[in-house]
């Protein structure tokens, strides 16, 4: 047994963590959030350049060749600053689905320019009703000789509102909630009778919902075979949901060390606040919780990519619900401990809170993946 | 043993339910319910209602514009207040400042200041905490000297909630360096216009402008605005923790809070079943309802013993503590109902409904109630040594 990274894995790490400590500090972030764009698309450029965009993509089309573990510990110190730039939605969701299910021609012209940092991407699979069920779909493309009429609305398309393309599922046949029945398409933002709503959201990154009204597609649009988009998807959000595990994981390493530190420093009746037994006790609490979910983060960096589909969605569950369970305490703890100045916007704290409570609701809220988990782990 | 009102109290409950009915502004009540900040406007204009029902500041004895009323009058007020959708008091002038001034005032200081809080023309903001002294209050170091027939004040207060509203502020200062921490400590009354006050704005994680640190830079006050003797400061903070507080809990309106989440729940629909009838939803509302009816009886307890004249000491720690988790916790379910509606923040553009765009935020404010007026642990503190002996 061995949990120790190889020597290439280390690189990767040591460079993220250098990039964060020095590129990405809270003060750069909140600067970037309030910059016109929202996003830094030099920091995109630098992505590109430490070859993060292609980290999971084979070497043909100019990726690392990574697996899940890489793609992990980008994403462990992207949450450990908070970036906001759409690693999730365009690397981790979107160049993935077009590795598994694109056809070349879309594999040749899409991956290396995503690669390159010159293509964002948005997968747009949530609609107002469909909460964590990926096959509610009511966003409809009907046939119309060689096209596909696209109608509908999506809801919280993350990273939406830097795309220049979106992934949209859409129904092609049967019932609102069928499983079969529902395709991907690729289609471009600026196509006529595509309407995007930009907004903030909670953690300071953007989202946007997408109005689709005759949004008029070619056949060749379609992303993998019609009618049978939800395996790929389930697949696509279940990559997405262990990245964002490491994630919240770093976020929560980052809250709990930075509230250690404020337990040591802060006076009030003249000691350290760290020296009152429940406050201790409450760090050591946020501290095995933050080691817990790091077993469960590379309990699923190893198990997603196994053969047995179950066994691959239960792994995802056990993960995303353990961790989402402790990302709460933690994060309430953090600003708890803080006390008035962990209710500011001045600190980083409560955006680590507000960023741990949004991952406790995408992809499936923890209530939801403990149901997932028990459906499938039954005898 | 019985819960019931007596036959006048249920009179008096229609009667103020039949008030309410007829003068709560219709967008007042909205915003309140969707968990929106009311505007200074909308706050002052509702009070002014109040007062001239006579209603505004309903802890107050008769002789200074109260209603006189008795501890379950009071409390059926509140939850009637709450069901019919108005906004929790949020005066410190009426909370705080009037029953200091009503035990501690001089004679000049109750005709000038409670007719003014009754009125609204005066908002007041309590300025207590200070960066370095929170939990540990007197520890603070704002210095107050005397200079004549006036006092020179420095330092600076923060978490101080709608300073940039207020027009005086009630504040805790150093007088004397020499003695016991608690024994150094004054209560002054300071006008937000007086030269040398500056005041900056703390946003919060709600991302709203309710907080402020307040600086005071050579501010003169004259003499006459001291409450109460030099060094007795602590002692008339001290004063309100030990004043009749039957609402610290919340009750009433975290039952209004609980319906509406009911009402979203069953007018949900995922999985073409409504949200409350998904189990693992279903259950943790029914928990958190069952929680909420024990805090209820609680509540009841303490306001029986209070109206048998026995003052609420440290049990009000617990009603502090159950009710503040229970707010907590109900602002958290409605994030989870809301789930990806949730995500959008302090964002019109957003889809869905308005109890879901504002449920994040309000997740986010609720967070500071087991922070301010005392924190958890500093409740538990209390308990611990108050009630349980143990130090
Ligand atoms: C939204 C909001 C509104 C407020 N409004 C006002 C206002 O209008 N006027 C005003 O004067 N103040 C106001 N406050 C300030 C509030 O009273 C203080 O935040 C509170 O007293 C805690 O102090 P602190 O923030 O300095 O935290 P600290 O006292 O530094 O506490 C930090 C942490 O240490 C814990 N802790 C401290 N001492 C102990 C101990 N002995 N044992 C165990 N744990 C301990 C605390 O519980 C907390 O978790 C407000 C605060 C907030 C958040």
């Amino acid at each position: 047994m061995d949990f120790s990274l190889s020597d290439e894995q280390r690189i990767i790490k040591e460079a993220a963590e250098k990039f964060i400590a020095k590129d990405y500090t809270f003060d750069a972030r909140n600067k970037i959030i309030s910059s016109d764009e929202g996003m830094s698309r030099e920091t995109w450029q630098q992505f590109a350049d430490f070859g993060w965009l292609g980290i999971a993509l084979p070497e043909e089309v100019g990726g690392y060749g990574g697996s899940m573990i890489e793609t992990m510990i980008i994403t462990e110190a992207l949450g450990s600053a908070m970036v906001i730039e759409p690693f999730l939605s365009t690397v981790v969701m979107c160049a993935s689905l077009i590795q598994q299910a694109g056809n070349s021609t879309q594999k040749e012209e899409l991956l290396p320019k995503i690669i390159e940092g010159n293509l964002l991407l948005s997968l747009a699979f949530v609609e107002e009703q469909s909460r964590y069920n990926l096959a509610d779909v009511a966003t409809s493309a009907e046939k119309s000789g060689d096209d596909y009429v696209i109608n509908g609305t999506k809801v919280v398309a993350l990273g939406a509102p830097w795309a220049d393309k979106l992934i949209l599922s859409v129904r092609t046949s049967g019932n609102r909630t069928d499983t079969s029945g529902i395709s991907l398409f690729l289609i471009n933002k600026s196509a006529p009778g595509v309407t995007c709503t930009d907004y903030a959201l909670a953690d300071g990154s953007q989202g946007a919902n997408i109005l689709l009204e005759n949004v008029s597609v070619s056949k060749d649009a379609l992303i993998g075979e019609l009618d049978q988009g939800l395996t790929i998807l389930e697949d696509v959000i279940d990559r997405a949901t262990a990245a964002l595990c490491a994630d919240a994981l770093g976020a929560m390493e980052a809250c709990f060390k930075k509230t250690l530190e404020y337990v040591k420093t802060r006076k009030q009746f003249d000691v350290a606040i760290g020296s009152f037994q429940v406050l201790q006790h409450r760090v050591v609490d946020m501290f095995t919780a933050v080691e817990s979910s790091r077993s469960m983060a590379y309990m699923v960096s190893m198990k997603i990519n196994v053969d047995d589909a179950i066994e691959r969605k239960k792994a995802v569950s056990a993960a995303k619900a353990h961790i989402g369970k402790h990302a709460r305490f933690v994060s309430q703890q953090a600003v708890q401990l803080h006390g008035g100045i962990g209710m500011t916007e001045e600190l980083d704290i409560g955006h680590y809170f507000r960023r741990l409570t949004l991952f406790c609701r995408l992809f499936g809220s923890t209530e939801y993946h403990i149901e997932r988990f028990a459906k499938f782990s039954q005898i | 043993m019985n819960i019931d009102f007596s036959k006048e109290e249920l009179e008096f409950q229609q009667q103020v339910r039949q008030w309410f009915t007829d003068n709560l502004p219709a967008d007042l009540k909205e915003k309140n319910r969707v968990g929106l900040s009311l505007s200074k406007e909308e706050i002052v204009g509702w009070q002014k209602k109040l007062n001239e029902k006579g209603w505004l500041a309903i802890t107050w004895p008769e002789e200074y514009g109260g209603p006189g009323w008795t501890p379950t009058q009071r409390y059926i007020f509140d939850m009637e207040r709450a069901r019919a959708g108005a906004p929790v008091g949020i005066s410190m002038g009426i909370v705080m400042l009037g029953p200091v001034l009503q035990a501690f005032g001089t004679q000049e200081q109750k005709d000038r200041y409670l007719p003014r809080i009754l009125s609204c023309e005066d908002w007041w903001c309590q300025g207590y905490s200070e960066p370095g002294a929170g939990s540990d209050l007197a520890s603070l170091k704002t210095e107050m000297v005397a200079d004549g027939d006036e006092y020179v004040i420095n330092g600076a207060k923060i978490w101080t909630t709608y300073a940039h509203y207020a027009n005086w502020c009630f504040c805790l200062v150093r007088t004397n360096k020499e003695v016991k921490k608690q024994a150094g400590i004054s209560f002054v009354l300071i006008p937000m216009d007086a030269p040398g006050i500056t005041v900056r704005p703390i946003v919060s994680i709600d991302g709203e402008h309710h907080l402020n640190e307040v600086f005071f830079d050579d501010v003169r006050v004259p003499k006459e605005n001291l409450v109460g003797q030099e060094g007795q400061g602590w002692t008339v903070a001290k004063y309100l923790l030990t004043h009749e507080r039957t609402t610290i809990a919340g009750v009433a309106d975290s039952k209004v809070t609980l319906q509406g989440i009911k009402e979203m729940a069953a007018k949900t629909i995922a999985n073409d079943r409504p949200l409350s009838q998904h189990e693992s939803l279903e259950l943790k509302i029914a928990e958190t309802e069952i929680d909420l009816l024990a805090l209820e009886y609680t509540n009841f307890r303490t306001l029986a013993a209070t109206a048998a004249g026995k003052g609420p000491g440290a049990e009000s720690s617990i009603l502090k503590i159950n009710g503040t988790e229970i707010q907590q916790a109900l602002s958290e379910l409605m994030v989870d109902l809301a789930a990806y509606q949730a995500a959008p923040f302090n964002t019109e553009s957003a889809m869905g409904p308005p109890e879901f765009k504002q449920s994040l935020a309000r997740y986010n404010f609720l967070r500071a109630s087991t922070i301010y007026g005392g924190s958890h642990e500093i409740q538990k503190n209390v308990i611990t040594k108050m009630i349980l002996g143990l130090s």
